[in-house]
């Protein structure tokens, strides 16, 4: 009988660490085709028109990365957090809340100069990310209770309060009842930056983060402390850096991206304030963030492929008649692949054969 | 007034029996030292896949079949990569509770607005009549009597038989339980396998007892809190009773204050229950002694067989 | 292959044969072609130091790991013990060094987990009894683990050991953790044992405990049986070198100040209650460390060491700002990087995850200490090209090997890692050092090149804290020395005028309190 048994390679392999995620890649490419098959579609031409066909039409790029821009920003700061083993999984509610800020003073302010009010409706945007973040933060450091499930739970009721919000206060009075604000002044309107497409200031903003991230993580003090934290928070303490100091930064950079990524897609693809303002990026960004190594740099091409994931979505929706559910398949087979990837980094895997000395080597492994 | 509290108390047990069939599982898998926080996934995949079974078979047992299959077999995933493979168990639980909603969604969408008779009652002449008690006692669903006997089931096997100790002492601490010549891996399968079970058996309760009918992420969050009731219970059986009742009664209370019209947002009614979540963990995890006393010390730490 | 000779030929075949085993783990040969034979009611020792691979072979003997090549004979017949219940079952019996015990369950059921029949869990409470009455091993079974000092853990095992009837019982480095005291009891009960015809395999490094407790020794070094004799007849010196291998010298001896040097560090009455989950609250703890001193600390571990060294570095709260005072300066009150900016250093116990995280390079680790003082640090930024620079300094500097500044600290062995921790601290020129088990688990080598270290940063002016569960560490390296139980301090006496029977008798927690001398 033949089993997996596997050996501590002592040290990271740094080879694994960056094929680790291609090789899941590859292979949820191959899962999603027997998932096609399974459905009764024939998966060749089912994964062209999942990942192919979107980037061929001449908006296809430019709209990768419109949806990859708020799964950056949400992403890198994930990433930041989670490398500190702290875990905010409420960014969906954060972006909203960002996007309720922003959207609000958008609202209240239609005609004030783009010059101020957009600039105005960013930080609104990061405050109100920062605030529903805030509060994790505090239950966590004040009475020790678990972010996971705070954040969480946060979100369900950001959720409630938007649909209050759009269909009451905020509610366009012109909108004829649908649960819907006014659409957005034009100074409260994200710039595009590529003529002829959706491609908006947020785009460049999520880069600028990405890099900013990578400066924090890899070079500062701050960014140092946060690794340290997440790997050995005795170590943390014998460095003296603050628990609890790092736990609101965490919280607080993360919270502050989702907010701002909210903010830019209520000003930007969107519009207007809807009940509905993500097709769950806030999860979608925790594959992001693994994906990508915890490493904001590895974040971009990481929330490409998940963005991609989007738009075959929506593709499959029109062109196979399949539910639009096969996103969140794809998302969640991707994970699993990368986590059972991940093992070659620390790992050698071997075949043995029950009770009989190593036989054989996986390829990669030595 | 007799049935006005019939009613409220039937109420009541509808929406906690869900709660509870998934948190019995969790803590079991908790307490091997397990976190598995993809209790929200298992649920939604329980709950199409009774759902799926039912309609297909017309047969209510094999739909709860089913969906405790279900929830086992998505358990089995998380315990191959934690447990195999060393996963992060707090990303796979994530990637789970992903998975899950995509595969029941995908799975459901041509059960959308089917429906199904509930989960046959039981009846006894003479007793389920009875004021009160009757109905109570008396006239619940197999799956009601199902969460009561696992919960009992799970207390009476943790604390009295020899096997429970084994699955304490694992999550207690896997390094002396390896030394002692337990297989830990094993046991912690077993256990998330069981977590799972229960899991799936909740989602099933959903779709075929509470609604019965099947919508897109119609746990709406019933795992997660099911997760915080284990920590609520601080992993104690008897309290993770009380845990799941509370939380069920403020859930129905949600429902029922919605009807009588008073002028409150409903959307602020409605996130009632998940802010009373936030509440409870808060009102629990500030007693830092209490937590350190009963968490499995091992939650959460993958382990590996060195030496 | 040279077999331990017997003295005489054993009329029936060995209880426990080992032939030629090997066990390979990447990267290093633990057990290379040992062969060893265990007889009845014999007390027998199997001596070496960490690393030489005699917790390798122990594991091989109990079903835990499993030989690459060679062959077990049980009682004459070859077996192959597939797991620890098999060897149970056998008749062998084990007792952890590193206690394999359930903290959060009660003595009954941490019994209870090492048998595996159900037949031996019936009646286990008055059997428990009997078993404890006839060996002098006192236990209550309703008592919570976390509760019970090291001594009565280690009881608790001896009597899961016993209640199976073991042919074979195996001890590996049971003494390590015991007082003196412990440690006489703990021999009587094995030589009633013994006469009682279980075979007895002792593991340790102490010399002395084995020219007293056993006929025969088995010697290993580097996975390999390189001497088998009677340690009745050797001495310690000739015992100590075939185990190391080389000549052993200790830490040169300094001249002790003639007169007390002025006060350094002072501690006055530090109560501090312990967060972690099973930890020592500190009662009333007063010393003071004077300039060029090495004051000792000793006690058997959990007695409050890691929380007196958390108090001292800042990693835990110290409740009054003056119950810590250093150079005149109260410092209670501050934390970690302020404590180290005034002069002070600290070597936790725990090399990886505390004084280093072990997925880091060593350039990453020298920077976690030494960003204050050696200023690796600008505007927020980490300055790379310093902190490698320190690094390669710590390595040249204090003998590092395995490893440069870009290697992770996990990939080091044990006391190349430590000394690269304590060049670390030493490196920042402290005034104050306060130091964990600095050789705990380290090799002979290196805990003198470490141990010789200490004794130069003192010489040149600095307070020295060393707290040690080594006893010949402390009365050689220290000035003056006092004990740690239960939180509390014993009066410091001078190193040179306490004895080793004294120094049991704190550890146990019994004599004078620091509270009564305070008055």
């Amino acid at each position: 009988m033949l089993r997996l048994r596997l050996e501590p390679r002592g040290a990271r392999s740094a080879m694994w660490a960056a094929a680790s995620p291609l090789l899941a890649v590859a292979l949820t490419v191959v899962g999603a085709g027997a998932i096609f098959a399974l459905l009764g579609r024939a998966p060749g031409e089912a994964l062209y028109t999942f990942l192919i066909a979107p980037l061929l039409s001449p908006t296809g790029v430019p709209e990768l990365f419109v949806k990859a821009a708020p799964l950056i920003l949400i992403g890198v700061g994930l990433a930041l957090g989670f490398r500190a083993n702290v875990w905010n999984i409420g960014a969906e509610g954060q972006f909203s809340l960002g996007a309720v800020f922003g959207g609000g003073l958008a609202l209240a302010y239609p005609d004030a100069p783009a010059i101020i009010l957009f600039p105005a409706m960013m930080v609104a945007g990061v405050l109100g990310g920062m605030a529903l973040a805030a509060i994790p933060a505090y239950l966590r450091t004040r009475f020790n209770a678990n972010e996971i499930l705070t954040s969480l739970m946060l979100s369900y009721v950001m959720q409630f309060a938007l649909i209050y919000l759009v269909t009451g206060p905020l509610r366009d009075p012109q909108g004829y009842g649908f649960p819907q604000s006014a659409l957005f002044s034009d100074s409260a309107t994200a710039p595009i930056l590529i003529e002829d497409t959706r491609v908006h200031l947020g785009v460049l903003f999520a880069l600028l983060a990405a890099v900013g991230g990578w400066i924090v993580l890899e070079r500062s003090v701050s960014g140092f402390a946060l690794r340290v934290l997440g790997q050995a928070p005795r170590a943390a303490r014998f460095a003296g850096f603050q628990e609890k100091r790092l736990v609101w930064l965490a919280l607080l950079v993360s919270g502050g991206l989702s907010g701002l990524a909210g903010l830019f897609e209520v000003a930007g693809p969107i519009g207007q304030l809807l009940p509905k303002l993500s097709p769950g990026y806030g999860f979608t960004a925790i594959i992001v963030a693994f994906l990508g190594r915890l490493h904001p740099l590895g974040v971009v091409p990481a929330a490409l492929v998940l963005g991609l994931s989007y738009l075959g979505g929506d593709a499959a929706q029109i062109d196979l008649g399949l539910p639009s559910a096969v996103t969140g398949i794809f998302q969640g087979v991707l994970l699993f692949f990368l986590l059972a990837c991940d093992v070659l980094i620390l790992y050698r895997v071997r075949i043995v054969r029950r009770g009989a000395a190593p036989s054989l080597k996986i390829p990669g492994a030595a | 007034m007799t049935l006005a509290l019939t009613n409220f108390i039937l109420s009541v047990i509808a929406t906690s029996t869900p709660l509870l069939l998934a948190a019995t599982g969790e803590l079991v898998t908790e307490k091997s030292g397990v976190l598995n926080l993809g209790v929200e996934g298992m649920m939604l995949i329980g709950a199409i896949a009774g759902f799926a079974t039912m309609t297909a078979t017309g047969s209510a047992v094999l739909g709860v079949i089913a969906g405790a299959g279900a929830g086992a077999a998505l358990a089995l995933v998380f315990a191959a990569l934690t447990l195999g493979l060393l996963a992060n168990q707090v990303a796979t639980g994530l990637a789970l509770t992903i998975f899950g909603a995509g595969l029941s969604a995908l799975a459901g969408a041509s059960f959308v607005g089917v429906a199904v008779p509930p989960l046959p009652a039981l009846d006894i002449p003479g007793l389920t009549t009875l004021p009160l008690i009757g109905p109570v006692l008396f006239g619940q669903n197999a799956l009601v009597y199902l969460s009561y006997a696992a919960l009992g089931g799970v207390a009476w096997f943790l604390y009295r038989s020899h096997a429970g100790l084994v699955l304490r002492a694992v999550g207690d601490s896997h390094d002396a339980a390896h030394a002692l010549g337990y297989s830990v891996s094993g046991i912690r399968l077993l256990a998330a396998l069981f977590g799972g079970a229960m899991a799936g058996l909740g989602g099933a309760y959903l779709s075929l007892a509470y609604s019965p009918s099947w919508a897109e992420n119609m746990t709406a969050g019933r795992g997660w809190i099911a997760l915080a009731l284990v920590v609520f219970a601080s992993w104690r059986p008897f309290w993770l009773w009380v845990g799941a009742y509370l939380f069920g009664a403020i859930m129905y209370l949600s429902f029922y204050i919605q009807g009588l019209g008073i002028d409150i947002p409903s959307q602020a009614i409605s996130a009632l229950p998940y802010l009373a979540t936030v509440v409870a963990l808060v009102l629990i995890s500030r007693d830092r002694t209490r937590i350190r006393l009963n968490a499995p010390a091992c939650l959460g730490q993958p382990f590996h067989a060195t030496a | 292959m040279s077999g331990p000779e017997e003295p005489a030929p054993l009329p029936e075949p060995p209880l426990l044969e080992l032939r030629g085993i090997v066990k390979r783990f990447p990267g290093s040969l633990a057990n290379d072609r040992i062969d060893l034979k265990l007889a009845s009611g014999r007390i027998q020792a199997l001596l070496g130091e960490n690393g030489a691979g005699k917790s390798t072979l122990v594991k091989i003997m109990y079903g835990v790991l499993r030989p690459d090549a060679g062959e077990i004979r049980w009682r004459g017949k070859p077996t192959m013990i597939a797991n620890p219940a098999h060897a149970r079952r056998l008749g062998i019996g084990m007792v952890f060094q590193h206690f394999s015990l359930f903290d959060a369950l009660t003595v009954a059921e941490n019994i209870a987990l090492g048998l595996d029949d159900p037949e031996d869990r019936k009646g286990l409470l008055s059997r428990m009894a009997e078993i404890s009455a006839r060996y002098g091993l006192p236990l209550d079974a309703r008592r919570v683990v976390h509760d019970l000092s090291v001594g009565e853990r280690q009881r608790i095992e001896i009597v899961r050991c016993l209640l199976q009837k073991p042919r074979l019982l195996i001890m590996d480095e049971p003494t390590s953790v015991l007082t003196p005291q412990e440690v006489e009891r703990l021999f009587s009960t094995l030589r009633q044992l013994a006469a009682e015809g279980c075979g007895i395999l002792y593991i340790s490094h102490k010399l002395e405990e084995i020219g007293a407790l056993c006929e025969e020794a088995t010697i290993l070094r580097q996975g390999r049986v390189v001497a088998a004799c009677d340690p009745r007849r050797e001495t310690h010196h000739r015992l100590a070198e075939l185990m190391v291998g080389a000549e052993i010298k200790r830490p040169a001896r300094r001249k002790r100040a003639a007169s007390p040097a002025p006060p350094r560090l002072v501690v006055d009455r530090l109560s501090v209650r312990s967060d972690r989950q099973f930890g020592t609250d500190l009662k009333e703890i007063s010393l003071t460390v004077g300039a060029g001193e090495i004051f000792g600390i000793g006690g058997i571990a959990g007695n409050g060491q890691t929380e007196l060294m958390e108090a001292l570095s800042g990693e835990i709260a110290a409740g009054r700002p003056d119950a810590i005072r250093y150079d005149g300066k109260a410092i209670g009150g501050l934390d970690v990087p302020a404590r180290r900016a005034l002069g002070a250093c600290f070597v936790p116990e725990e090399r990886l995850g505390h004084g280093t995280v072990e997925a880091m390079t060593l350039a990453e680790n020298g920077f976690l200490s030494a960003y204050v003082r050696r200023s690796l640090a600008k505007l927020g930024l980490i300055d790379r090209r310093r902190a490698d620079r320190f690094a390669v300094d710590v390595i040249g500097r204090f003998d590092v090997r395995g490893g440069g500044p870009g290697s992770e600290a996990r990939t080091l062995s044990g006391g190349n890692l430590q000394k690269f921790i304590v060049g670390r601290e030493i490196l920042q020129q402290p005034t104050l050092l306060v130091v964990n088990q600095p050789t705990w688990g380290v090799d002979v080598g290196a805990a003198i090149a470490i141990q010789q270290a200490i004794v130069d940063l003192a010489d040149s002016g600095a307070a020295v804290v060393l707290i040690s569960q080594d006893l010949d560490e402390l009365l050689g390296v220290c000035d003056r020395l006092a004990i740690i139980a239960g939180g509390r301090l014993s009066p410091p006496r001078a190193a040179a005028d306490m004895t080793m029977g004294e120094i049991g008798l704190l550890m146990g927690g019994v004599g004078p309190r620091s509270a009564d001398a305070a008055a």
